[in-house]
């Protein structure tokens, strides 16, 4: 974490596990960390490392078997279903590697729903789905349906979408992983470019150590659920 | 989320599965047409019966008379502490005015002989009040009812008006001529007197002594103008002296006063005025006194009180009241039955609700994942899915009521064509009421909902982070 950032998130001890039958999948097991507000970091780690289910935990998706999960002061673990909700509504927005967005639903309509979900109020709402989607470059595609989308302008209605409450932290899982080389890129691109203008938070969960060297400020590792190492881009 | 975003989201979201969706809403929308038909065909029957009781004149009166009995050939009660009222004018007035009732008449039945084209016949009169133009037996009249309530004129039930002439159409404007006898009270005449022109006369053994004696009976004849046929016969339920045959406005029967066998008994040997005031003080009654009041009310639900309060005034009483009852009751069950019949159909399209909603979570797993991600609530999620089978519930019920209209509109149609054939008048059978069109849907909307907590519960239970898992 960088000394002249305050701390945005924390995370004490966390750990997820799952019951198998008899056995205990230690998903995330005991991983303590802190990111800076603004500050962009990279979860690093190998297939079934853990850091998908990190940052479910970040996300509030999910919830630490034990552990805490301090976001801007709160402990997520504590929260109620319906504020954990809320804090998924308005502090954090989430992209995916398969994009998710809802594929019946045109690129105005899937970036609507998280402002129906708020109560924005109908009038405003047309305003923040054209801001939303002038930052990421697509405000000619608003009517379309994401499968007359390539998978670029996908994952830029996602990340709009993430972005359209205006949340603190933007939370990316793979966000590259279903697209090109340059593609990937001009998405990675495209998030450093909020995270730098808006000081939105990042944690970006990649297993491509090169891509996180270019844009995160700070890499943190994960094996088997633990984190292994931490440290400053090459 | 706000409920109106909810309504929204969900109606968008059942018209993407156009063809599923529709066909759960009409599965609803048949079920709802059941239940409606079936309870306006409960319905329209019991208002037609309903309809055609209260019109014969059967169920909404009630007879009063003295409690030795009608014809006062009964058996005097000698229980009986006190004097048995008199059922005159008085009294006439007084049940008049007892709440709930409609209108109160003497049964006025005199046995006549008619001149018809010079020939005799014999036969019974009765007086009809003005009221009885509305009952069901006029409601097929060759001709009109009387133009005045003491016109001079006749109507004759169909098969007496057969004998006077086969082509009955020919009767109307015809002249008739009731010939009968008149009863003269003959009271505070001097001993030894009797009216002048008195055919006959019945007499107490006291109208020697100056008192208030008896009646006269004399020979009177009218001429009436007949204006009307009709099949049947009003009142036809209560009658005791033999049918009636023709029947003139009461007004006019009332002032053929026949002699009454009552009022031989009752007055004015049971009621000896005080010797003292013997004369004008001691007349027994100012009015002539009535074998039979009929008392119509305005709603059958008033028989009992009606009733109840005339037997308070110390008159007995004669009424269907328990037929009425138990053809209330029978409907009541009618329509509960027809109401569960109904309503099988509704419960098996409720079931279909849940499937559609069941395949739609299943189908729609990662989109609740994604929902949730972007910070839907359990709440949120249940609303949805609630709101689906709402909307489902809503637009089936409508359907399904302008469905069963169209059925009962289509049986009304086929059962008064088959009506028609068999020339009989046109009926209601089946009958839409607006509780009914607001019920079914109110129903449709609740059985939908509660189609859709299982589902919606499901639902919101989804993990997302499990949901968004599946590629």
């Amino acid at each position: 974490m960088s000394d002249a950032a305050p701390r945005i998130l924390r995370a004490e001890r966390v750990s997820r596990h799952y019951a198998m039958g008899s056995a205990v999948i230690r998903a995330v097991d005991e991983v303590s960390l802190e990111v800076g507000a603004g500050e962009f970091v990279a979860l690093l780690g190998s297939s079934g490392s853990g850091k998908s289910t990190l940052l479910n935990l970040m996300g509030g998706l999910d919830r630490p078997t034990s552990g805490a999960m301090v976001v801007a002061g709160r402990d997520l673990a504590t929260l109620g279903a319906e504020e954990l909700a809320r804090y998924r509504r308005h502090s954090v927005g989430m992209i995916f590697q398969s994009f998710n967005l809802v594929p019946r639903m045109t690129v105005e309509e899937n970036l609507e729903l998280p402002l129906r979900l708020a109560e924005v109020e109908r009038g405003e709402r047309r305003a923040r789905v054209e801001e939303a989607l002038d930052r990421v470059g697509l405000q000619a595609r608003l009517r379309h349906r994401p499968s007359e989308l390539s998978g670029g302008e996908q994952q830029r209605v996602a990340i709009a979408r993430a972005l359209v409450n205006r949340p603190t932290i933007l939370l990316a899982d793979e966000p590259t992983g279903n697209l090109d080389s340059r593609t990937g890129t001009e998405i990675l691109t495209l998030i450093e470019e909020i995270n730098r203008a808006s000081g939105t938070t990042v944690v970006l969960v990649t297993h491509e150590e090169a891509r996180a060297d270019r844009i995160a400020k700070r890499k943190i590792f994960l094996a088997d659920g633990r984190l292994v190492e931490e440290r400053k881009p090459n | 989320m706000k409920t109106y975003d909810l309504v929204e989201l969900a109606s968008r979201n059942l018209r993407e599965s156009v063809l599923r969706n529709s066909l759960t809403t009409l599965g609803i929308a048949v079920g709802v047409a059941s239940l409606v038909a079936m309870l306006s065909l409960g319905i329209g029957l019991q208002q037609l019966a309903n309809r055609r009781l209260e019109h014969s004149g059967l169920f909404d009166s009630v007879l009063v008379f003295t409690p030795r009995g009608p014809e006062g050939f009964g058996p005097r009660r000698a229980a009986s502490p006190a004097e048995p009222r008199r059922l005159d004018e008085s009294a006439r007035q007084e049940i008049s005015r007892i709440a709930g009732v409609a209108e109160a008449y003497p049964e006025i039945r005199v046995p006549t002989e008619v001149r018809y084209n010079g020939k005799p016949f014999r036969t019974v009169v009765e007086g009809l009040p003005p009221s009885a133009a509305e009952s069901a037996a006029m409601e097929g009249i060759q001709g009109h009812f009387f133009s005045k309530p003491d016109a001079a004129e006749a109507i004759l039930q169909a098969d007496f008006a057969k004998e006077l002439d086969p082509d009955t159409a020919r009767l109307r404007g015809r002249p008739l001529t009731l010939v009968y006898a008149e009863s003269v009270s003959i009271g505070n005449f001097p001993p030894g007197r009797s009216p002048t022109g008195a055919a006959a006369a019945g007499r107490s053994p006291r109208s020697d002594r100056g008192e208030p004696a008896g009646f006269s009976v004399l020979r009177k004849e009218a001429t009436l103008t007949i204006v009307g046929v009709t099949e049947s016969q009003p009142n036809a339920g209560f009658e005791r002296f033999g049918r009636a045959r023709i029947f003139v406005p009461l007004d006019l029967a009332e002032k053929m006063i026949p002699p009454q066998i009552s009022a031989l008994l009752d007055s004015p040997v049971r009621q000896p005025a005080p010797p003292a005031q013997a004369g004008s003080a001691g007349r027994p009654t100012d009015g002539p006194l009535y074998a039979t009041l009929i008392v119509r009310v305005a709603d059958v639900k008033n028989i009992e009180p009606v009733e109840n309060a005339i037997k308070r005034m110390g008159f007995s009483t004669f009424s269907l009241q328990d037929a009425t009852r138990n053809l209330r009751q029978f409907f009541a069950v009618l329509d509960l039955f027809l109401g569960i019949f109904g309503s099988l159909a509704l419960a098996v399209a409720s079931l279909g609700i849940i499937n559609t909603l069941v395949m739609a979570i299943l189908e729609r797993r990662r989109e609740i994942g994604i929902l949730k991600a972007l910070g839907a609530s359990d709440r949120d999620v249940k609303g949805l899915f609630f709101a689906e089978a709402g909307v489902m519930g809503l637009v089936g019920g409508a359907a399904g009521v302008a469905l069963g209209w169209a059925i009962g509109h289509t049986i009304n149609l086929g059962a008064n064509i088959y009506l028609q054939r068999q020339n009989l008048p046109s009926q209601t059978i089946w009958l839409v009421p607006w509780w009914l069109v607001v019920g079914a849907i109110a129903f449709s909307l609740v059985v939908s909902l509660l189609a859709g907590l299982y589902p919606a519960s499901r639902a919101a239970r989804l993990d997302p982070a499990q949901t968004l898992k599946y590629e």
